[in-house]
Formats: C-alpha cells, structure tokens, sequence
C-alpha cells in the first residue's frame, strides 16, 4: 500500500467524523495561532523599539542636565537642572578637544501652541542647531532645514515634523507659510520626512517644530533657556569612536564645571545603544513569557489531538479488525493512524497559521503595539503542529496496530 | 497466473489439492491462572472445491476454529497448511498476506466500512494487495456485477438492504481471487429471503469451483454443504474422518 493510499484512507477518516476532526483541529489551530500572534507581537515591539532608538540618530550620546544621585547624597533633578549652557555645546564642537566628535547639536524643547490660519496644534517645539538634522539622522522632505544664518541672525524660521505639517496645513504646501508659535510668527522653511516611528503617541518623532536656538531663546521659550541648554546630543566619527567620544565630552564637561569627583558630575552622559540593549532584552523576556503560555496551549492542543485518535481507535476497532482481516499488516494500520493525527496537526496548524496572520493584520488597528509575522515563525509553528500530530499520534496509532484482529471484529 | 502455482509446487499430478490441512490442532485461551482448551485435537482435510460446513452449537470451539482457519489466530499446538503453506507458525505481518491472498471472508454483521461506497469496499483487499487503482476499480466492478449488483456500485452500506450488504461482502471476499472463501454465519443477520439469496450464492460460487467453507449453527443452513462437520467440545465429530481413521 502506497503512501498516496495510506494519506487517501486517512483523509477520508477526517472527513468521515467531520466534526470530531473539526473540534481537534481548533485546539490546535488556537494554539499555533497564539504562538504566531504573540511572537509577532514581541518581535514587532523589539523592531518598534529599536527604529524609535535608532531614529534617535545613531553614533549618538546624549548628554542631559543633571545627575541622578551625587556622591553626597544629594538628588539633583535629572533632566530639569539648567546645568548646562550653549558655551559647553560650543567647546564640545573643537576638535582639538574633542577630536571623535564629529557634530554637536543642543537644544532647548517646550511644548508650544501653534497656530496657522484657523488651525491650532500643541507640539514639541525645539530650538537647536543646523547639526540637529545630522545627529538625529533625519531627512527633509521639502524645503531646507535651520542653516547658520538662522542661528546667527535669531531668524524666525521654523521646520516643521511630518505630523506637525500635516496637522496644520491639511492642504497645500506649508513652505513658505506662517506659523504662530508661542504668539511669534514663524516662517515655515522646510518640512522633516516621517521617521516612521509615529505608532506611539508619547514618543512621536514627527510631531516636532524646529526653529534656531537662538530664536527660542530669546523670542518664545524665555526664562531660564536663554542661557541653558536641556540637552545637548554628540555624534562621534563612527561607532567604534564612541567610547573616546563619551571620554572627551566627560572629560571637558567635568573640566568646564569644575567638577573635581566624576560621581559630583552635574550632567549624565546616555548612549543610544544602551538603551537599545535594556529595551530589547525586555521585550525578549516578554517575548519568552508570552511563547511560553501559547506553547502550553499548543501542548494542550496536542493532548486534545492524542485524546481524539485513542476514541477513534477505540471507536473503529471493527474497522481496524476488518481491515487486518482483509490483509493490513500492524504497521499499515500504524501508518494510517498517524496520517490521521498529522493531518489534525497540519490542518489545525495551515488554519492556526492563517488566523496568526490574519490576526497580525487587523489587531494593530485595535491596539497600538504592532505586530510583525516573521517566516521562520510561521514555518516553525507548522512544522511543530504536523509534529504534534506526529508525536502525540504514536500512542493510538500503536495501539490500533497491536489490536488483535479477532478481539476487534467480535466487539458490537 | 499467481494461483496455478497455489497447489504447490511437484504437486500439480493431482486433480484436487487440500487447501485446508489441519493436522492435531489445539488451542488453549489462558486468561490469568484459568486455561481453557478451545480445541482439543482437531484434524481436518478440505480439498479444492468442496464446499463444506462447520457446525456446532456455541461454546463448541467452532468460532475458535473459524478464526484458526481465517489465519486471525494461531493454533497453541499443531500443524496448518493452507494452499500448501504453513501458515502455524507465522508472524503476524505474514498472516495478514496470507489473508489477503488466499481467504475471502463474508462475516454476519457483513463489515462493510459505511464511508465507502459499495465498489470502494469491494477494493479494500486490493489495496492491501498492492493493486493500482484502475485495475482495482475494474476488478471490484467486475465482482460486483458477479454477485448481481452493477446497479448499486455507488451506494453506501446505509443506502443498501441487509441482503445486498452482504453480497457486497461476497464480492468483496471474492475480489482477490482467493483459495478459501470463509463465510462466518452469513445468513445470521438476514431475513429469509436474503438469506436463501446469499445461500445460493455461495452453492453457485461452489458450482464455479471454489472453495467454500461455512460456518453456522443453523442445519438448515449447514444442509446447503457438500459436507457437513460437526465440531463438539473442541473436537471434530467427522463422519468421513473417522471412517478414514478407521480404514487406516
């Protein structure tokens, strides 16, 4: 008897105990989708994470006001001090002090109302330098970005973010227009591309108006930013120049606050790449979690498939005796049965599959995670659910072989 | 061509071969410390063509007899050739080809898989066999249109009477060509129509040259035989036998 036979008998038992095969098949089917779901669902935060971390520019540190914990005890507000000031950005830019580094770009942000016609919008305005687009990383869709000139002459010209452009001009080019930031107007110069990390609202990239240092400074932030900086961010050469670049910038900064013990520093010194790492392996332990639980429910789906073939062996002893009895050897009998159980397994996996990716497409409408299905996951969970047949299809399938043919045609 | 050599080989001289030869057979059931001797001793011989009855009341050892000579079971002790093959002492994947060749079974429940339409039960041996698909089809339609029903191929078991099922099972039983058709209580489950149906089948089988040997407690049925043994407390109570035992 051939394998085409066999895979033929086999799927004419499926179909025969339609809904018996039907209710196997959905456990495993829920539980292959789950593992597709929920490993799409930690890989899309893990590559979400990491386009955020990146599109924060790479090659980057970022050098903030303040410092958690000082030496004595004391807890400086991280973030909020106005410890550092536009004259640290200018002597970080020598190359004499800091030779790995290649671009500094500060910057002061606040969160401004804005207006244009009759639109109004409330974003993140930052004042910086020309070299911002660089560190960041970012690209222009239109128009220029913030030049030399602008610093240098308190220009009002502002480049708006791809969110921002879109929220205040719905239509037409925004090149060119104005804008009223803080009740200055503004002249739009240039509109960012989208980072494309515009999914969660708290970290929107594109929703940024950028306008000189200088401008904000002086004309729409005041206060303590006219000589404070809240960040300043460097980029070395390349990657490998990193750590020299993280050495310079500590070295002259503490040297330029007079801070004699680092652990005193009054700024702190975060590289991208670091938060990259703690984001990611968080992710891949809620990632391991979540397969976990969805692995258990494929097991238990594997259970339910080894559960319905011992009641079908059980229910076609007749059958089975009346084939041994026409001439199937134990092993055909073995063989028929397992067919039977991976094709359980594969349907419920093909379906499982299916409902994963079909799942991945419509939930990131519904929640704001979004989900990313990798090949090797899809295949993987199929070739585990055929497996699952397989492995858990042994048990009945020797079974039904070792049934006596006498003992399975006597039973009513 | 496969069933010239089924009398064995050097032995074609002879007009009738034995297709069933049991010489002292024996079996015991052990079901914990209780043995129970199911057949005591029983030595037949059935030769080609005959069509013969085994009789008996229950408990007389005639289904243990009926499942030895099926090949669904091996004998405790003693010798059984069927076809010229010692089928005593062989494994349980040899059995199942011996009966796929050689035995055609008809049982009273008929056992016909209600999935399958009529013709696709009738092919089941030929699958086991090995056949290919369009030889298996024509070979089914062939037994079919045999035992009179050419117009019920695409029936399923559900869709036919009790006495067309099991003429089914005769066209199944017969679609290997085998050596033995073993019929097991064949009219048991039938009203008496189908049953003299079946009856007569089996007797024009017989007239055609094959090998016939039922199994019934019913000597009306047992009367349609050429011979009739009679199987009592494990032991063959055969006329013929004993007269050859006595002449020897």
């Amino acid at each position: 008897m051939s394998w085409l036979e066999t895979l033929r008998t086999g799927l004419e038992a499926v179909r025969t105990h339609r809904l018996r095969s039907a209710l196997t098949v959905l456990g495993i089917l829920i539980g292959i989708a789950a593992v597709i779901l929920t490993v799409g669902l930690g890989e899309g935060a893990q590559a979400q994470v990491g386009s955020e971390i990146t599109s924060l520019g790479t090659n980057v540190l970022t050098i903030s006001p303040g410092s958690s914990t000082s030496s004595t005890g004391l807890r400086a507000g991280f973030g909020t001090a106005s410890t550092l000031t536009m004259s640290d950005a200018t002597a970080l830019e020598s190359k004499t002090v800091a030779p790995d580094i290649s671009a500094v770009a500060p910057s002061t942000s606040s969160s401004e109302a804005m207006t244009a016609g009759t639109s109004n919008w409330t974003a993140s305005v930052v004042g910086t330098t020309p070299s911002y687009l660089t560190v960041r990383g970012w690209t222009l869709a239109q128009g220029r970005f913030i030049d030399n000139q602008d610093v240098a002459d308190h220009e009002a010209s502002v480049v708006l973010g791809a969110t921002t452009a879109s929220e205040l001009f719905s239509r037409g080019d925004p090149v060119g227009e104005t804008v009223n930031i803080n009740g200055v107007p503004m002249t739009v110069v240039g509109v960012l591309d989208s980072t494309g990390s515009s999914s969660s609202s708290t970290t929107n990239q594109d929703d940024e108006a950028i306008i000189p240092i200088t401008t904000a400074a002086e004309r729409v932030f005041g206060g303590t930013s006219r000589s404070s900086v809240s960040s300043i961010i460097v980029q070395a050469g390349s990657s490998s120049q990193l750590s020299a670049a993280y050495q310079e910038a500590d070295t002259e900064l503490l040297a330029l606050h007079h801070v004699t013990t680092p652990a005193d520093a009054d700024f702190t010194i975060t590289s991208n790449a670091s938060l990259l790492s703690t984001a990611t392996s968080v992710d891949k332990t809620l990632t391991v979690l979540l397969g976990g639980i969805a692995g258990i429910s494929l097991l238990v789906g594997g259970i339910g498939v080894m559960n319905i073939m011992l009641v079908s062996v059980t229910e076609r002893v007749r059958e089975i005796g009346l084939r041994k009895a026409l001439g199937a050897t134990p092993r055909l009998i073995r063989r028929q049965f397992l067919v039977e159980a991976s094709v359980l397994g594969l349907v419920g996996g093909a379906l499982g599959a299916l409902l994963g990716i079909l799942g991945a497409e419509i939930l990131p409408h519904f929640i704001s995670d979004p989900i990313s299905i990798s090949a090797w996951a899809t295949v993987g969970a199929l070739l585990v659910a055929i497996a699952i047949g397989v492995i858990f299809g042994v048990y009945p399938a020797s079974r039904a072989a070792h049934l006596a043919p006498i003992d399975a045609l006597r039973s009513e | 061509m496969l069933d010239k050599g089924r009398a064995g080989d050097g032995e074609e001289s002879r007009d009738q071969y034995e297709v069933i030869e049991l010489v002292d057979v024996t079996k015991i059931y052990q079901t914990g410390s209780l043995s129970v001797a199911a057949l005591r001793g029983v030595s037949l011989t059935i030769s080609e063509g005959e069509y013969v009855a085994i009789m008996g009341p229950s408990g007389s050892g005639k289904s243990t007899l009926m499942h030895i000579l099926g090949c669904l079971d091996v004998p405790t002790a003693g010798s059984y050739h069927l076809a010229g093959e010692n089928v005593s002492a062989m494994s349980e994947t040899e059995l199942a080809a011996v009966r796929n060749r050689r035995i055609g079974f008809v049982f009273q429940q008929f056992n016909l898989l209600a999935g399958l339409s009529a013709w696709r039960n009738v092919e089941l041996p030929l699958i086991y066999a090995g056949v290919g698909r369009v030889e298996r089809r024509e070979r089914a339609m062939a037994s079919l249109e045999r035992v009179d029903l050419s117009d019920r191929v695409h029936h399923k078991p559900g869709e036919l009477s009790g006495g067309q099922q099991q003429r089914v099972a005769v066209a199944r039983a017969l679609v290997t060509d085998p050596a033995l058709i073993l019929a097991d209580e064949p009219t048991g489950n039938l009203d008496s129509t189908s049953a003299r149906d079946v009856l007569a089948l089996l007797e024009e089988l017989h007239s055609a040259g094959r090998t016939v040997v039922l199994i019934s407690h019913d000597s009306g049925v047992a009367e349609n035989a050429g011979r009739v043994i009679q199987i009592l407390d494990g032991l063959v109570d055969d006329p013929i036998a004993q007269h050859n035992e006595a002449l020897r």
